[in-house]
């Protein structure tokens, strides 16, 4: 029964905030988009090249939080055997992913006429590549095992020792002499970004927090759903086999 | 439309800046969208089973009686 409990309160709080979620997502993105592109003035070095900012650090961010949420989801998991937190977790990899992705190609993108080249090999950028491949080796892993129980002890281990690798994207613009800027937004003393770029920054960072609250309730729903068929299926097997 | 066009040249960036939202326009479209997929699939699926399963022992009590 314990399987169910949680699930079933889940799924109530999910239909509540849905709505919510999707609205507010819609809202912010929508905003944000046209403060990026059109409401904003153009960086006085850069032109109109940092407008890619607006996408690119808040993928980053998300990249960051993403991860870290499905760490703490899955020491949960591994600690108290907490059925919800393993789902949530499963549920969090892809968009975590998609969010790394999409931090890579649009640096690639500002990097090529900002820096003359699409890629380095520099800390910044790799730790942010490893993060990627975290990502995809988790999701892979999840499904590696006839027993998905055992798939999520692994995948949850693997997604507690890529931790480490957060703090060292965070700081390797401190730690290294790197191609990549240093940090702006988020530092001692403020951030050092004019209010006019800090609004579109900040209604797309928010805006993908939306966005992943919503898909991380729609994909939570689907694992509930997989779980209870698993268990019927389970349970089908078992009476057609008694009742021959 | 002096200004539209300002808007697609992007300063002579337009072939980085648009490019970079058209792909997270994708991306994140494209993760909707699978997500969304799945959640009336797997319900679907579900409600399917459960409909069998309530229909065989309604059907299982009536002959026992």
């Amino acid at each position: 029964m314990h399987r169910y409990a949680n699930p079933a309160r889940f799924l109530r709080l999910a239909k509540a905030i849905l709505p919510y979620s999707s609205g507010l997502a819609v809202l912010l993105l929508g905003s944000g988009l046209w403060f990026a592109l059109v409401g904003s003035p153009a960086d006085y070095q850069q032109g109109d090249s940092m407008r890619i900012m607006y996408v690119h650090v808040p993928s980053a961010w998300m990249g960051m939080v993403c991860y870290v949420a499905m760490a703490i989801f899955s020491a949960m998991a591994l600690i108290w055997k907490h059925p919800l937190a393993d789902l949530l977790a499963r549920a969090t990899a892809p968009v975590g992913a998609a969010f790394t992705l999409l931090c890579l190609v649009t640096g690639s993108l500002w990097g090529k006429p900002m820096w003359g080249t699409w890629w380095v090999w520099d800390a910044r950028l790799t730790s942010m590549l490893i993060l990627l491949f975290l990502y995809l080796g988790y999701m892979a892993l999840i499904d590696a095992f006839d027993d998905p129980e055992r798939g999520s002890k692994a995948g949850a281990i693997l997604a507690l020792v890529g931790a480490v690798n957060i703090p060292v994207i965070k700081f390797s613009v401190d730690w290294w002499n790197t191609l990549h800027q240093p940090a702006s937004v988020v530092k001692m003393g403020g951030p050092a970004i004019d209010p006019s770029m800090l609004l579109p920054l900040l209604l797309m960072a928010f805006g993908f927090k939306a966005y992943w609250v919503t898909v991380l309730l729609l994909r939570g729903r689907a694992e509930i759903a997989a779980q209870k068929i698993r268990v019927l299926r389970l349970a089908q097997v078992h009476a057609s086999s008694q009742g021959e | 439309m002096e200004s539209l066009h300002a808007l697609f040249a992007m300063g002579g960036y337009a072939g980085y800046v648009w490019p970079a939202y058209g792909i997270s326009v994708v991306v994140l479209t494209a993760v909707l969208a699978i997500s969304l997929r799945q959640v009336r699939r797997r319900e679907a699926e579900l409600e399917q089973l459960q409909g069998a399963r309530r229909g065989r022992r309604n059907g299982a009590a009536g002959a026992g009686s």
